[in-house]
């Protein structure tokens, strides 16, 4: 019950956070000058981005854990912060272009910043994929641990590997330091609207994994009735 | 280093027995460079330009299908689960794989590579040493993860798709640098670039090749 | 003969084991201790755990809740000793079909780091009567020829534990005879005998101690002859090759 009870919390936090980021992102946030407008499609497109990196992090870690303790709850772990990642860096190269079209003039380019999210999200669909085909249910945690940990090992490779290669994309603006540039306001708005991503994922996690307890109990009364 | 040696013989062996895995993988490697000039028609200076990326794409196939091969072969009868029963660290099971996947992979890029340079009246002789050194470590990566990735797929349905889908994201890089460091010691780049684009991809080579052999024991679990 | 107290020490025990495929449990919480001079059969209908109960005492399966204890410590953390005592024939022969029976134990040898390794290569061979075929590439070879590779190969390192997943599986009248025989005779010698079969009568001639499972729980443990299945009278089911999907 206080399970239930604190989910409720959870969402109704998630649904007002959300409701101020999006007054914050359209209204409060001011008008950039070169850009213009469509300028504001960056907090949501970086919040789900760096979140979405996070994501794979997570499942590393949920991997570890599993590995190292067996425990069940830190394979669910991992498999609902693949699913609501993939979802997420999903929502990553649908923004993208979206900014990029009207700023750049085309919607896609081979830079480096949107390969490694290109290849994040090929990772994101390795991982699902190989949990849906997998032929023996003993061996499913194991090898999807595996494959996450190596998944994020070559996260972490792209991301410096970008290092070596010319980018358009802009440059990272909030971990540049003092002099990178970022209006107080739009900081601000940045800040809060990532927050409410995250809480967002946070919450469906904690769904994806109540549902995956869900089923299990279900399909042991199952047997239990069949028997 | 004993038991390493003879998973690889016993690999050896059995391919010099069956003649399987190394021609399907040398053919392949041929089709996509076959294919690819006819695909574009390019000029010679043109088709110079972009061998680099071709070889390696080449490379890339005849790899998958190789480490594919590789297991289906332990898979059956349960030969994987019979290297698990002996008194082993599991890691040595995953250098001797990956040793022979390598071999493998080294002959056939030879006759890709010999092939490439006939069809295109293009001498690899200057840059030979540079470019046997970014031969070794960039298939020295792939085939760690081939070998990894290879014994995960081996219990999926569907590893023919499974393999390619793990591997190929995740060797990116690899070959990113690997091509990069193939055009620059075909051209004739100073000495100090070459060097610093083997020095990549050695690196993020390694680092595949210590993943590996840190998580193979788990995927010889249940 | 080594005395009573030394081969308890040297005994192979799942304590409280519990293995989950996925949802499914294919063991339960089942306790079980063997020691060398015992002969047991392990018996139960399809999908009772009798092949998942032989992996996880091989060492193949890692047990979902409790442990194998091997001579007292967890077999999965000091996994070499006790693998170099454990023999495992299964219906995965884990043989490579390229390689001919000799070159097979000769590799399978050389991984459980054996000293004479032609002399034991050639006895095993020659204890599975196998030396005419034993050159030619396993691919080539009968069903019967197989499975007695695939019982060279357990027997190869000398085991002090044999574990045996329904070792008469497509051998003739006569090896299954000598089979017998052979595993009758290790017992005399103090090794410990742990096998399954479908056929009731057959692994109960050589067994002493029954084990009987049912849906992944322990149903009996004793010794044979006070056993209810024996004054049923026979065998419930013959095994198919169905009950096979559970390893």
């Amino acid at each position: 019950m206080t399970e239930r009870l604190s989910s409720a919390a959870h969402l109704y936090i998630t649904s007002v956070w959300m409701t101020v980021a999006l007054y914050m992102d359209f209204l409060y946030a001011p008008r950039e000058l070169t850009m213009g407008e469509v300028q504001r499609i960056f907090y949501v497109h970086f919040s789900l981005a760096v979140t979405a990196l996070f994501g794979y992090l997570l499942i590393f870690l949920g991997g570890v854990a599993y590995l190292w303790k067996r425990s069940r709850a830190a394979d669910d772990f991992s498999h609902a912060c693949a699913e609501v990642g993939f979802v997420y860096c999903c929502g990553v190269l649908l923004t993208g272009p979206l900014w990029a079209r009207p700023v750049w003039g085309i919607w896609w380019t081979w830079d480096a910043r949107l390969t490694s999210t290109f290849i994040l999200w090929l990772l994101y669909i390795a991982y699902l994929m190989l949990r849906a085909y997998v032929t023996s249910p003993g061996r499913v945690e194991i090898l999807a641990s595996v494959v996450g940990i190596i998944g994020f090992v070559d996260a972490i490779v792209d991301y410096m590997a970008i290092r070596w290669w010319r980018t358009q994309h802009p440059q990272p603006v909030i971990m540049g330091g003092a002099g990178s540039g970022l209006e107080p306001r739009m900081w601000l708005t940045v800040m809060v609207t990532w927050g409410a991503f995250l809480c967002l994922f946070a919450y469906l996690v904690r769904a994806r994994m109540a549902l995956a307890e869900a089923r299990r109990e279900l399909r042991a009364l199952k047997r239990e009735l069949a028997m | 280093m004993r038991i390493i040696w003879t998973i690889l013989v016993k690999d050896l062996r059995i391919e010099w027995r069956s003649r399987e895995t190394l021609p399907s993988m040398c053919v392949f490697g041929l089709l996509v460079v076959f294919l690819f000039n006819f695909a574009f028609e390019t000029a010679r200076e043109e088709t110079l330009r972009l061998l680099p990326g071709l070889l390696w794409v080449a490379f890339a196939f005849a790899g998958v299908l190789g480490f594919n091969r590789s297991f289906a072969a332990e898979r059956e009868n349960g030969c994987l689960e019979g290297l698990a029963l002996a008194p082993i660290d599991p890691s040595t099971i995953f250098l001797g794989k990956m040793l022979a996947n390598l071999v493998f992979l080294g002959v056939a890029e030879a006759v890709v590579i010999f092939a490439a340079s006939l069809w295109y009246n293009f001498s690899f002789f200057p840059a030979l040493a540079w470019l046997a050194a970014i031969l070794f470590f960039g298939s020295l990566g792939y085939a760690a993860l081939g070998t990894i990735f290879g014994a995960v797929a081996a219990h999926t349905h569907m590893r023919e798709v499974m393999l390619p889908v793990l591997q190929f994201p995740v060797a990116f890089w690899i070959l990113i640098l690997a091509i990069d460091a193939t055009a620059d010691a075909l051209r004739g780049a100073p000495r100090v670039e070459i060097a610093g684009g083997v020095y990549r991809v050695a690196g993020v080579s390694l680092i595949f090749v210590v993943a590996g052999f840190l998580l193979f024991e788990y995927v010889l679990e249940e | 003969m080594p005395p009573a107290t030394s081969r308890a020490e040297r005994a192979l025990e799942l304590h409280r084991v519990s293995k989950y495929f996925g949802d499914v449990a294919a063991l339960r919480n089942v306790s079980l201790r063997f020691v060398p001079g015992e002969s047991v059969l392990v018996y139960g209908p399809n999908g009772a755990g009798k092949t998942t109960l032989l992996r996880t005492l091989a060492g193949l399966a890692r047990p979902s809740e409790g442990e194998v204890r091997f001579e007292g410590r967890n077999l999965i953390e000091n996994s070499a000793a006790p693998k170099k005592a454990l023999g495992f024939a299964s219906h995965s022969s884990f043989l490579y079909g390229e390689l001919s029976p000799r070159e097979n134990l000769r590799f399978s040898g050389r991984l459980f780091g054996l000293r004479d390794l032609d002399r034991a290569v050639s006895s095993a061979l020659d204890l599975f009567d196998l030396g005419a075929r034993a050159d030619e590439p396993v691919r080539t070879l009968s069903r019967g020829l197989v499975q007695r590779t695939s019982l060279a190969r357990a027997f190869l390192h000398d085991p002090t534990f044999l574990l045996l997943d329904e070792p008469f599986t497509g051998l003739d009248a006569t090896s299954v005879k000598n089979l017998e025989l052979l595993l009758a005779g290790l017992v005399r010698q103090g090794k410990a005998l742990i096998l399954s079969n479908h056929n009731f009568e057959q692994g109960a001639a050589l067994a002493h101690r029954l084990v009987e499972l049912d849906g992944g729980r322990l149903k009996y443990d004793g010794r044979l002859e006070g056993a209810p299945r024996v004054s049923e009278g026979g065998p419930s089911l013959p095994e198919s090759s169905l009950g096979k999907a559970e390893g």
